[in-house]
């Protein structure tokens, strides 16, 4: 696994609450459905400390976080 | 009433975040060394293989290398990335507490006296803390738990990694007394020789020698020292130590009559403004934001914020800028009942400034403020008022410094 920086847009509400909206991942745009949850986590996995988001994309349940105003994923 | 107070030591710390965030070295001998060029680096840190192998701090790169008997993973120091993840974990410790006091990167004392009534509460905020930061920040620390600064970091020391020690009233006879007496915070080397000399070995053998001894021999920090051996420390958690950032500076007051007109409410924004940037002046922060609180009779409250062309730590442009909010925001359909002036958005240091106002100007009124805070340290709060701080008689008899309830630095606007 590797810690792979991603681009994503994102919406900021009034109150400074991120909300990313769809992530681009070799090349590809991807849909976010749904932000399920967020929480202060680590990815022990690939290495990073930040805001963790449980995303839906397509379905699909996955982590992305916000570390030091970046955002990566955990990349298979 | 009972102190309740938390060191708390992140293990093996810059080792630990190499390891974190390069996974592919976690099983493996890992030291982090101080220079760029490996090969004349000198070990700074740590993890617990490399240790196992006799691998000490201040080994060259070379020495580690003979000692270990698998392959060495030599990292370089990375101080950003330190600084950055010890942020962090301060941060989670000021969710407990605004009394947290650094001791270098990887330490802290907190003290939880506010949440704490036994030492199974204690215990239980620092299993919780452990807990978090495992999980937030993916280290282990060791937290020591006493009644005081200095047994709370000996406790710290004694189990590693990931562990909780308790140190208390009744125990620390058994447990602190037959540690070596260079265990003690403060017993640096010198003292430790004239410790020696003296065939004091233990802490317990420092509790119980003579004080008249010690101070002979050892002057005012021997009775300091045996002081600390038999529990009597009674030295504050310190709310801002070194240059760490802190979130803001903030004072409030609900004013002994209610306020009518923007004339008193002007003498209370610059009276709340001058003790806040006396603080900050203190401490060599700058404001790029500012901020008022303003509840009205009904104690409805509001908060409105404003970033600062410039940088300032000046009383009159926190003031002169709370005071626009002030007219920009409030309708008088009732009278003022309390105001709170907070300045947000902190830097430390040097600063910038505004294209507009020259160095020269800025820096007079600064050394007129400076010159007016020295002269109210000497004679008292008194000696200097600001003219429109003289209109209303009851109101100008408010000393920031006293009858305030300063809430310092965080969570000011949580207040009531
Ligand atoms: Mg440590």
């Amino acid at each position: 696994m590797e810690k792979k920086y991603v681009k994503v847009m994102v919406e900021i509400d009034e109150n400074g609450n991120k909300k990313p909206k769809t992530i681009t991942f070799n090349n590809h745009e991807y849909e976010i459905d749904k932000v399920l949850d967020m929480k202060k986590a680590v990815s022990m996995k690939v290495g990073g400390i930040g805001e963790r988001y449980t995303v839906r994309i397509n379905g699909h349940e996955t982590y992305l976080y916000f570390e030091n105003n970046k955002w990566f994923v955990e990349s298979h | 009433m009972g102190r309740f107070i938390l060191h708390s030591d992140l293990n093996n710390f810059y080792a630990s975040v190499e390891s974190l965030y390069n996974p592919n070295i976690r099983n493996k001998a890992v030291v982090v060394v101080g220079d760029e060029e490996k090969r004349h680096g000198i070990v700074l840190a740590k993890n617990y293989i490399a240790k196992s192998y006799n691998i000490k701090t201040g080994d060259t790169v070379w020495e580690a290398r003979q000692k270990c008997a698998e392959e060495l993973v030599c990292v370089p120091a990375r101080f950003d990335l330190y600084l950055y993840v010890s942020r962090l974990v301060k941060d989670i410790y000021r969710e407990y507490s605004d009394k947290v006091e650094s001791f270098g990167i990887d330490e802290a004392w907190i003290d939880i006296s506010h949440l704490a009534k036994t030492y199974e509460d204690a215990v239980a905020i620092a299993n919780n803390i452990r807990t978090r930061i495992i999980s937030e920040i993916g280290l282990t620390v060791s937290i020591g738990v006493s009644f005081n600064k200095v047994f709370a970091k000996l406790g710290s020391d004694l189990k590693k990694p990931n562990a909780t020690i308790l140190i208390t009233q009744d125990n620390f006879r058994d447990v602190v007394w037959k540690l070596p007496v260079e265990d003690l915070l403060y017993v640096g080397r010198a003292t430790s020789k004239k410790f020696e000399r003296a065939r004091i070995k233990t802490i317990g053998d420092l509790a119980n020698t003579d004080i008249k001894y010690l101070k002979l021999t050892l002057g005012k920090m021997g009775v300091v020292l045996h002081d600390f051996a038999c529990g009597r420390d009674t030295s504050p958690v310190e709310s801002i130590h070194d240059k760490e950032k802190i979130k803001s500076f903030g004072n409030s007051t609900t004013c002994p009559v209610d306020l009518v007109s923007n004339t008193e409410v002007k003498s209370i924004i610059y009276m709340l403004a001058e003790s806040v940037a006396e603080r900050m002046k203190k401490k060599n922060y700058y404001a790029h934001g500012v901020s008022l609180w303003v509840k009205d009779t009904d104690l409805c409250s509001f908060e409105r914020q404003m970033q600062l062309s410039s940088p300032t730590n000046i009383s009159e442009d926190i003031a002169k800028n709370c005071y626009k909010l002030f007219l920009d925001n409030y309708d008088w359909q009732l009278n003022v009942r309390a105001l709170g002036v907070r300045v947000t958005n902190l830097t430390t240091g040097k600063m910038q400034y505004d294209l507009f106002e020259s160095v020269n100007n800025f820096e007079k009124k600064q050394k007129l403020e400076c010159a007016i805070e020295k002269l109210r340290e000497r004679f008292g709060y008194d000696i200097i008022r600001r003219g429109n701080i003289l209109v209303n008689q009851s109101l100008s008899s408010l000393n920031p410094h006293s009858d305030i309830h300063i809430i310092h630095p965080i969570g000011f606007f949580k207040a009531k």
